[in-house]
């Protein structure tokens, strides 16, 4: 396993690592990717910052997928972290078995699927509440800043330490917006399962939520199901807008300023593209082909605007819901693991997995995931899920 | 020959006189050491995020306003992908949904009389870095001290027909933003920058012909020699098919006198324009755009009507004021504090003109504060200060903050009253100069000069001229 860091340096109480989209003075930063192999920035993260502020050690880096946004970390240039059996792991998950938490960051899911196969918490805060500033940027719309951990009461501690306002961040909420997502102001009293998705996935997933509805049920939480065929389009809205920034973002690596640089060119033109084709990884690849043609003249409207009006209904519909509800149900993914023959197989894995993943990200609301469930709240709702999700747990 | 008839349309880029960078805090001032003004987020470092400079919004407003523009209340930025190497982003944050300003119009005064110019819009936006070409070691090196320094870009309608209506429009133009302050639009340093699309149609067509993009025009007499070399480009193309036109951009090189194709239509990258997530959208509330609109000047026309009629300038005091706020607010400033409209307007014309011109600087570097000005020359009216002294104060003035009379008391510029001191003076100098009053008696009026010079020098300027020479007549008559 190619990890940055040692058990021994997660030995510390209070010891946070971060996956490699988090950029660091002390560490070089590559976002899993051949482009920023050996990458020093000149500046921390505003979340480093702040965890060395409220008195964390930064034990060092986890492996990160190329931009964060495969499955499980499977597109890391250094190569994918599986088990003898050649089941994924996802180095953060290793990492936050040992260390107090692991800042992870949620584009495309992975940190939620990472927490859901390893049986850890996975907090992914209301969007806004958790500074960007000095985070690789991927698909800048949905990405936030999450934190992974064996307790609710560490991922909490941690969220503590890094929610709060940035100057440097234009999409940063107000101090006193950041702070609500902390203290529960109305526990979770209703819970709606998404029926459909929930229905999409193994058995042994489905029986997680079964038995989680069970105990929130013995708590005294009321539970129904609800008809959730909007949501489920949040998936492929997400996968067009996703492409589309992440095509965008990428671009600045092109060679010319920093990172890596093809030797074979003569031409500007060629230094771009032997350098991209030379250090990009295929399923970025891909992703920057299909990103680009959502954008083009031709397709803007029916791909791009039409996934941005997806968005709003869904956002509606998820206004819709808790007007009744103070939370959806809903596994963070399909299976409880996943192999490397799996994504070998089918590398856009992650893109069916975004089912899961999707409504959260595409939305920014808060979603939670621990004792094999996701639950997503209204916005700010965040401390009354991880107290949800503590119960379950703790059921089980 | 047939008769024909040319359809200009005009994008001008204007980058505002902010201090700092569109969405860093980097200076945004001209020059400076090459990639002196950057920092990560102008680099195209990853991990920075852009955090919007609001005085950008204010002076698009501003442009807006003065250009008899709607102003959007809710505006958007948006991304426009291109690779270039002086683009560090690889993509340049621009508005292209909606744009802060739409609809306004200019009003142009040609020989042929006065015509409207629409505007279709204004929208911020970022500008790139510059390459610099090493011809020795055939390299490229990339300056981003210009990266991310805002502009403004004026897109008008297909209005103008002759290079003189460009040319009326541009200095229109730069006059009602130079006198906002919005920008100092100076095109030799590039901060005034213009792209002509132009074609040419037969009389009475309505279609229009096929239209080509001119760039890298830095005068406004090279725009007009463009424009005059590819209307005859285009109608000896149409006239004798000399060559094929088609839709491409032009790169017009000013000292051959010739332009030159850089792209056609069909090479035209694809932009893949898309709403910036990072830049939350600007909404204008009513105050926000009230406190704006208060803050903008009298446009130059009213104000020179004004400077004729109420304050009784010369139609030609009055023009050349006008030519410059900065000269504006400094006659007003003045012309409050000594009530002498025509006094200032001489002290203005003549004095801070040489003064500017032996500088190098322009009109709006005037830096002398007009309350000060007035205070000056009320001095000279009250023979306070000589005239000649005055004009070694104001020099002082344009370079540091002062009070006149405190600096005319500390540097012994007061005209001294002490008459006994001025008679001692000429006495003393009549005596020793015996030859010189025997040759003003015998009727050499430069003789009487050379006195007077001596006394004025020996009494370093501070002495009323009038006074000073009455006595020196009274001494010569003793004599």
């Amino acid at each position: 396993m190619k990890l940055y860091l040692t058990k021994s340096d997660c030995a510390m109480t209070n010891a946070v690592a971060l996956d490699d989209m988090f950029l660091t003075k002390a560490m070089p930063t590559t976002a899993g990717s051949k482009m920023l192999d050996g990458y020093m920035s000149l500046f921390d993260a505003e979340v480093v910052t702040k965890l060395t502020e409220a008195g964390y050690e930064i034990a060092g880096k986890a492996n990160v997928g190329e931009m964060a946004v495969d499955l499980l970390g499977e597109t890391s240039y250094e190569g994918a972290v599986t088990d003898d059996n050649g089941t994924l792991l996802s180095a953060s998950a290793e990492i936050a078995k040992e260390a107090k938490a692991v800042l992870c960051f949620d584009v495309n899911g992975a940190p939620r699927r990472a927490a859901a196969v390893s049986d850890l918490i996975f907090v992914k805060p209301t969007y806004g509440t958790v500074s960007r500033f000095g985070t690789v940027s991927s698909a800048c719309s949905g990405e936030t800043v999450g934190v992974m951990a064996k307790t609710v009461a560490d991922a909490k501690a941690v969220l503590t330490a890094i929610a709060g306002h940035d100057d440097k961040d234009g999409t940063s909420l107000s101090d006193s917006q950041c702070e609500k997502i902390l203290t529960t102001e109305k526990a979770v009293k209703k819970v709606a399962i998404a029926k459909s998705i929930t229905a999409s996935a193994d058995d042994s997933v489905k029986a997680d939520i079964e038995a989680a509805k069970k105990i929130l049920s013995d708590n005294g939480v009321e539970v129904a199901e609800i008809d959730d065929e909007i949501l489920t389009k949040a998936k492929a809205a997400w996968n067009i807008l996703m492409s589309a920034e992440l095509c965008n973002n990428v671009s600045r690596f092109d060679g010319v300023k920093y990172g890596y640089r093809s030797e074979n060119y003569t031409t500007i033109e060629e230094l771009y593209t032997n350098s991209r084709t030379e250090a990009f990884g295929e399923l970025l690849k891909t992703m920057i082909i299909y990103g680009s043609d959502v954008l083009s003249t031709d397709n803007y409207m029916s791909f791009y605007d039409k996934a941005m009006r997806i968005r709003r209904v869904i956002a509606e519909k998820f206004a819709e819901i808790f007007a009744e509800y103070d939370a959806v149900m809903l596994p963070a993914s399909s299976k409880k693991a996943f192999t490397k023959a799996d994504t070998d197989a089918n590398m856009y894995l992650a893109f069916d997995e975004n089912l899961y993943t999707a409504p959260a990200t595409i939305t920014g609301l808060p979603a939670v995931v621990g004792g094999g469930v996701q639950l997503i709240g209204k916005a700010f709702s965040d401390s009354a899920l991880m107290d949800a999700v503590k119960t379950i747990k703790e059921g089980k | 020959m047939k008769k024909y008839e040319t359809v200009i349309g005009l994008e001008v880029h204007i980058e505002l006189a902010t201090k700092s960078k569109i969405f860093c805090s980097c200076s945004a001032e001209f020059g400076g050491e090459q990639n002196d003004h950057v920092c990560p987020a102008c680099c195209g470092m990853p991990g920075m995020l852009p955090v919007t400079n609001k005085r950008v919004v204010d002076l698009g407003m501003t442009a807006g306003m003065m250009l008899n523009c709607e102003i959007n209340r809710t505006t958007t930025f948006d991304k426009k992908n291109y690779y270039y190497p002086d683009l560090p982003c690889s993509y340049q944050t621009t508005q292209w949904f909606a744009p802060i300003c739409v609809n306004g119009k200019v009003r142009i005064q040609t020989s042929k009389g006065e015509k409207d110019i629409r505007i279709k819009q204004i929208h911020m936006e970022e500008d790139a870095g510059k390459l610099v070409h090493d011809d020795w070691t055939d390299t490229s090196l990339v300056d981003y001290n210009r990266t991310s320094v805002p502009l403004i870009e004026i897109v008008s309608q297909p209005d103008f027909s002759s290079a003189e209506e460009v040319v009326a429009y541009l200095e229109r133009l730069r006059s009602l933003l130079r006198f906002a302050k919005v920008s100092q639009c100076r095109m030799e340093q590039g901060s005034m920058r213009c792209d002509v699309n132009l074609s040419i149609r037969e009389e009475g067509e309505t279609k229009l012909g096929v239209r080509t993009e001119m760039k890298n025009m830095n005068s406004i007499s090279a725009i007009t020699r463009a424009i005059e070399y590819e209307v005859a480009r285009h109608i000896d193309a149409l006239e004798n098919g000399t060559e094929e036109l088609v839709q491409e951009t032009r790169r017009w090189d000013d000292v051959k006198g010739k332009s030159y194709a850089m792209r056609s239509k069909e090479t035209a990258g694809d932009y893949r324009y898309f709403p910036d997530p990072n830049v939350m959208p600007i909404v204008i509330d009513d105050e926000w755009f009230d406190s704006i609109k208060a803050s903008l000047p009298e446009f130059p026309e009213v104000k020179k009507a004004r400077f004729i009629d109420e304050l009784g300038l010369s139609e030609y005091d009055a023009d050349l004021i006008t030519q410059s706020r900065a000269f504006c607010d400094c006659f007003e400033a003045a012309y409050k504090e000594c009530g002498e409209a025509k006094e200032v307007a001489n002290w203005l014309i003549s004095d801070c003109m040489n003064m500017l011109n032996k500088k190098g600087s322009t009109m709006d570097q005037l830096k002398v504060d007009g309350t000060a000005l007035g205070k000056l020359i009320k001095l000279v009216m009250e023979s306070k200060v000589t005239r000649g002294n005055a004009k070694k104060i104001l020099l002082v003035m344009d370079e540091e903050t002062i009070d006149p009379e405190k600096y005319a008391t500390e540097n012994n510029f007061i005209v001294s009253n002490d008459t006994a001191n001025i008679e001692k003076v000429i006495k003393e100098i009549v005596a020793a100069d015996p030859k010189s009053v025997a040759d003003y008696k015998g009727g050499k009026e430069k003789a009487l000069m050379a006195l007077f010079g001596k006394c004025m020098k020996t009494l370093k300027g501070n002495c009323d001229p009038q006074v000073l020479r009455k006595i020196l007549l009274e001494e010569i008559d003793k004599a």
